[in-house]
Formats: C-alpha cells, structure tokens, sequence
C-alpha cells in the first residue's frame, strides 16, 4: 500500500536537459564562458594594438612630469610636477565644484519646492516655470549659455560691475575681497568651534528634555547666537584681526581680492540651477506623500502652519525625499565632468583631457576616471543608506 | 489635580476662533485670498511680480519687438546699423539654418533627410495618439522598419544613393539620431537586464547588477571617451568603426542601465499572485514574462520611460565633447563665425537652440503626464 501510494506520487521521470536545475547551470556556465571569452579577445587585441601603436601599458606614466599648467589648484602645484599630482589637483577640483554645488542646489531646491506649494498663486507660478523651463533645457547648454552669453559678454576688468562689499564682476571672473586672520584670529576660529560644540551639546540636552518634560527649548536661535554670535563678539572684542582686502584696480587688471574664473562660476551656477530645479520636484513630491490628515491632525492641535511644517510634515517627508536626493546629489557629481567644456580644470579635464591627449595612455587613464566616480557614488550611496535607514520609521 | 502638574504640551488657553472662510467663485476674492490674504502675502505677491516683469518684458523686447527679421549680413545687426538697441539677429539663424538642421550634409542629398523626418512624423503622430487603430502594426513599423529605412536613405550608397559619410552629419539631424537610436534599443536591453536582475539564476543576477550599476555610476561623459578612444583598443586592429557608431554603442549601453531600473521599479510592482496565476495555468519563464509580467509592468512605467528618453534627449549634447557636432555643437561652431559676430549673435543662437530643446523635451514631459493621468498609476491625493 505505502509503496503504491508512493510511486504514484513520485515525480514523473524528466530527461535531464529539462531539469530545472540543470538548465539553471548550463545556462549560466554559458554566460560565464561567453563573458570570460570576450573579456579575454578584448585583453588579446588591446594587447595586440598597444603593441602596433608602441604604447606602454602600464600606471609608470603617473611619475612623469606633466609639463602643463593648472589655473585652479587647492594644493601647490607647477608644471614640473607628475600626473600623479595632476590627478589629485583634478580630483580636489571635482569635490570643491561639487562640495559647494551641492550645498547650494540643496538650498535653492528646498526653497524652490516649497514656494512650489505655497498658497500664494503668483509664487507658486513663477517657483513652476522655474522648475519647467530647467528641467528641459540640457545641461551641457545651460553651461554653455552661462559661460559664453552671460559672463563671456561681461565689460572687461576696466569697465567692472561693481556691487556692494567690494565686489567686482568682469569678463575675466568674479573678484570678491581676500580675508587676511592678523593676530588673535585664533581665537576667533577657537571661539566658533567651541559654539560648535556647544551648540550640538544644547541640542542633544534639549532633546532629551523635550522627551522627558515636553516642553520646547527655542533650540535653534540659541544654536545660531552660539555659533555666530560668539565669534562675532571675540572678533569686536580683539578689535577686528581678520580683516578684508578689498580688490583695487591697478593698470589694466585687480589686485588683492580672490578672483572666481569665470567657468567656474559658469558651471557652479548651472550646476547648482539645473540640479536645484530637480531638487524642487523632489522636495514638492516629498510633502504631497504625507498624507493631508497629518497636516489637519496638526492644526487641530493647535500647531499653526510653520511649527506644522516644521515639526510634522518635514520630518516625515525626509523619509520620501532623502533616496532621490541622493540621486540628485550624485547625478551633479557626476555632470561636475561637463567642467571639460568650459575649460575649468576637473577631474576629467585635465586627466581623461589634457593627460589623455598627452601620453595616450587611453585604457589606464579612463579606467581610473571611471573609477574614481564609481567609487565616489558607491560611496554616496552607501553613506545615504546609511542615513535612510537612520531616519526610516519603523513600521508596525 | 492642580493646573501646574498638567503635561506642558497640553494648552492653557483657547485658541482665539478663526475668522469665518470667505465665499468662493469671485475673482476679486480668489485675488484676495490667494494673492493679498494678509501683508506678508501681499508682499510676496508683489516680489514675484516683480521678478515676472523683469523677466518677461525683456525677452519679448529681445525676441520681437528690437529684432532684427531681415538682413544678409552681421551689419544688419549692428547697434549703428538699427540706429538702437538691437534684439534678436534672425537672419544669424536663416543663415545657418542648413548648418543647424543637417550639419554639413550636402545639400542636393538633404531631402534624404527631409523625407526620413517625414515617415518618422507619418508614423509616429498616430502611435501617440490614443485612439488610433492598428497599434501593434504601427509600433512594428515605427521600432522595427523605419529604423532600416531610415538607415538606408541617411547613409546611401543603395539604390543608386550616392553614399554621405556620417563625418558630415550634424545638427538636429545627429542629435535625433543619437536619442532615436538611443531610444529603440536601450529599451530592450533595459528589458533584458531588469528580467536579468531578478532572475533566481545567481551569477546572470550577479552580472546584471555589476553591469547596471557600473554604467550608473560613471558620467556619461567617461563613457563616451571609453566609446572613443578606449574601445578601438579591444577590437581588433583591423576593424575600422565609425565614429557616431562609437557614440552610439556608448549610448545605448548607458541608457540602457537607466531604462533597466525603470523597467525593474514596474516588475516589483507587479503582485506575486500574477506570477503564481501563470505558473497554475503552466506557462513557462519567457512566457509567464511576455504575455503576463511585461505587457501589465511596461505599462506601468510608461512615464518613467518617457522620462528616461527626455533624458536621453538631453544627453545627445554631450557628443559634442568628443568632436560630434549635434545640434549645440553646431550651434557652438556658428558662433566662432567671424562673419556673423555682432553683440546679439550670442542670445539668438541661444533663444533658437533653446527654444528647439525645450518644445521637444517638455513636449515628451507633457505627453507622459497625460498618460499618467490616461492610466491613473499615480494615486489621487
């Protein structure tokens, strides 16, 4: 009986190329074979052409000197230094357009996404043509309109536009005053890394208080007199030791003053436009996915529309729009590379540029290019899941 | 219990009423309430028609009013000349239209390209438009047959065409171009590597992460230079390719990890019970996929798709980086033209590029929110 029962549900007998398992490894050990042998034609004939066109293979040409020079650099550079170092002069580079666009889109994108919403119909108006018109214009066009119709037309350094605080802007940049720290600067810088820590003290007390007691600490004015206000006032108190030096014009250029070149400008106002216009969308789609009850919840507790937002909507909505964001930040990492056609020298400009164009070392130079962006978004993108899951509510 | 030991968060106090809401339907009070409801509205509504002003009135005086619509030289253009200030150069654009639309196409063969337009136009307006009949015959002609088409009469050297080499390609035609092919092939491959990512098989899985994510990570910049000068090295030494194929291959590749995460947000979209239906009725994988998962996940990811082509679209400019004049490229060239330099060539070379890019690319943003609405995946607030 148990035997009939048996055989009567054993699998029927199946051939062995209809196995599902076995077809999941044939199928795969294919894939591996093709992908190994491609990988190896590839490695043969670049072997075969590096050969043809005598080219060295190798990272030896890192250590020659570059012979070219470099117009921005965050660290001492000439033109005897190494590729190596231009390299790193470009990588800095990169960050700084980056670094700076970031912060900057952010800003604009989170006022623009919110102005976005804004009750007032005019703003709200002017915040969306905004964000169509930048969002469907390419890049790559929107640096060049900045760079060649709108700074490239500016007067020349004689006739410059001058704006309050000693600024100047010209054809050859925008020239802003240079702060020289005198003696006792030290303690200015000292004063705001205390406010600092401070600051962040506060916050963490104020947290725990609100928890324990429920009763709110104006946390947010108090941080920002500790950080600015107290070095404000050591900087009066020591009789002002950082000081500006204002640019002058002497003959037919300025002296004194930092001097922003104009395709850096150019490509940290596209930059910072075109990604901030993203940014907006993602902020106004982050608010409308909290739900409306949330919002009427809140003001039938009393909380008027900016604590509302502030303490209710915002924090919930971080959690729709911390992923996207995180896209956006890469994406303008990524675009800070469209720096080769203005001339401001990133990364790609002057490694996979001018290096390239120089050595000919195409298969070293390009790898590394496209892994040292890999690796910046891998880093990212893992720093920001980190944070999602830091801000993640746990569901229930 | 005294008052004092209440939790601090509780009121103390009744919150003032607010004060009864104003009728609705009125212009004058849909004014009041959305534009002057209080003095810090009213503030804001007056910055920001400031703002609208100093934007608008300029523009249309530079567009139209100070133009400039005819002429055959920059000394049309000239401030002495218009005895004025001066506006657009239109003549700039008449000038170089040819040079904008094809590039340097010869001219005796530019109705080879006039009528590719006009078969893609033919084809393409009813395959948008929702009612129209027939759309699986449509969709095989406009993806599968007009690309061979389109092949044959831009490149020649068949049926008697004299041959045109892609060198002498440029301007919009290059640019619809790189996103058409862009656009027809980076689909399936996205298809392919989404099914691909969610596969049980681990190492197809496996290859299909390291690929997408590979080509995510890098700027399409880097990638374009690996098309031109790091691939000639892998290929044999014999093998002479084109330099808009190079282009084109680093395209696809690029946009096709892009449209594969699309595709892969509509296939977790998908419910198990749809897979599970079509195991029970005995479909196997490809088929569980091509008649159950992909038509209903394809649909769903309408808008993402159109995104990722407008996207696409906006990309093509970069071409110009590795010496592909598209349309910007062109558009650069033009400007570097000693014949035309007067103080407005720049803003009018701008406003005309600029307004091309901006019709077709919010065009598409359009046509996949009119979708969107058409399929209602987006959920009703």
């Amino acid at each position: 009986m148990s035997v009939d029962r048996h055989s009567a549900s054993a699998p029927p007998r199946v051939a062995l190329y209809n196995r599902p398992k076995v077809r999941a490894l044939f199928y795969q050990v294919v894939l591996l074979a093709a992908a190994l042998w491609l990988g190896y034609e590839f490695a043969l004939n670049a072997k075969a052409n590096l050969d043809a066109q005598n080219i060295t293979s190798g990272f030896g040409f890192l250590e020659n000197t570059a012979g070219f020079g470099i117009n921005v650099s965050l660290i001492p550079y000439n033109e005897s230094d190494s590729y190596g170092r231009v390299f790193l002069v470009g990588l800095l580079n990169t960050l700084l357009v980056a670094g700076i666009g970031i912060v900057l889109a952010t800003i604009l994108g989170f006022f623009i996404g919110i102005a976005r919403l804004s009750p007032n119909w005019l703003v709200a108006r002017l915040a969306g043509g905004y964000v169509e018109l930048i969002r469907n214009l390419p890049l790559l066009f929107q640096i060049l309109f900045w760079y060649l119709a709108v700074l490239g037309t500016l007067p020349g350094p004689r006739q410059s536009i001058s704006l309050i605080g000693g600024i100047f802007i010209n054809n050859r940049g925008i020239i802003v005053p240079a702060p020289v720290a005198g003696e006792g600067a030290g303690w200015v810088f000292a004063t705001f890394a205390a406010g600092v820590v401070a600051a962040v003290i506060l916050g963490l007390w104020a947290k725990r208080r609100r928890l324990r007691t429920g009763l709110e600490f104006p946390v947010s004015w108090i941080s920002l007199a500790l950080v600015f206000g107290l070095p404000l006032a050591v900087l009066v108190a020591s009789g002002f030791p950082i000081t500006f030096v204002k640019p002058e014009l002497r003959g037919f250029n300025f002296v004194g003053g930092v001097r922003l070149l104009p395709e850096f400008v150019a490509l940290l106002l596209a930059l910072t436009t075109y990604t901030a216009a993203f940014i907006a969308e993602i902020v106004r789609a982050g608010i409308l996915a909290i739900p409306r009850g949330q919002t009427e919840a809140a003001s039938a507790l009393g909380l008027r529309r900016g604590p509302a937002l502030r303490l209710i909507v915002v924090p919930q909505a971080l959690r729709v729009i911390v992923p996207p964001l995180t896209n956006q930040y890469l994406n303008l990492t990524k675009n800070s590379s469209l720096a080769v056609a203005v001339g401001y020298p990133d990364l790609f400009a002057v490694f996979a540029g001018t290096t390239l164009h120089q050595t000919g070392q195409a298969i070293e130079i390009i790898a590394i290019t496209m892994a040292v962006y890999l690796a910046i978004s891998l880093l990212t993108s893992g720093l920001m899941n980190w944070y999602n899951a830091h801000v993640g509510m746990a569901e229930r | 219990m005294t008052g004092t030991s209440q939790p601090a968060y509780i009121r103390r106090a009744l919150v003032e009423p607010e004060p009864p809401p104003l009728p609705v339907g009125d212009a004058v009070t849909w004014a009041r309430a959305r534009l002057f409801d209080g003095v810090f509205n009213t503030l804001l509504t007056l910055v920001s028609g400031a703002i609208i002003a100093a934007l608008v009135w300029p523009t249309v005086k530079f567009l139209l009013i100070d133009a400039v619509w005819t002429g055959t030289s920059r000394v049309d253009c000239l401030p002495e000349t218009v005895g004025g200030e001066v506006g657009a150069c239109w003549p700039f654009v008449r000038a170089k239209f040819a040079q904008f639309m094809y590039g340097f196409y010869p001219a005796s063969e530019q109705w080879r390209v006039n009528l590719t337009y006009a078969l893609g136009a033919m084809l393409l307006v009813p395959l948008l438009i929702p009612r129209a009949p027939h759309k699986a015959l449509n969709a095989i002609l406009f993806f599968g047959v007009f690309p061979v088409i389109a092949f044959f009469l831009l490149v020649g050297g068949v049926f008697g065409l004299p041959h045109v080499e892609t060198r002498l390609w440029g301007g919009l035609l290059v640019t619809l171009v790189i996103s058409f092919t862009g656009i027809i092939f980076s689909l399936p491959l996205g298809i392919l590597l989404a099914l691909g990512r969610r596969s049980a098989l681990p190492i197809v899985r496996t290859a299909c992460v390291v690929f997408i994510e590979f080509w995510r990570g890098v700027p399409l910049i880097t990638v374009l230079f690996f098309a031109t000068y790091m691939l000639p090295f892998f290929l044999p030494g014999n093998w002479k390719i084109d330099g808009l194929l190079r282009v084109l291959i680093g395209v696809v590749l690029f946009a096709g990890a892009y449209m594969a995460e699309v595709v892969r947000g509509g296939l977790q979209a998908m419910p198990r019970g749809q897979y599970e239906a079509a195991t029970a009725l005995g479909l196997g994988y490809w088929r569980t996929m091509g008649f159950i998962i992909l038509p209903q996940a394809l649909r769903l990811v309408i808008p993402g798709i159109v995104n990722s082509f407008i996207a696409l679209f906006k990309d093509t400019t970069l071409v110009l980086i590795v010496a592909i004049f598209d349309l910007l490229g062109q558009l650069r060239a033009a400007f570097a033209d000693p014949a035309w330099a007067t103080p407005v060539t720049l803003f009018t070379g701008f406003a005309f590029a600029g307004m091309i890019y901006f019709l077709v690319s919010f065009g598409m943003s359009r046509y996949a929110l009119s979708m969107e609405r058409r399929l209602n995946t987006a959920r009703p607030r």
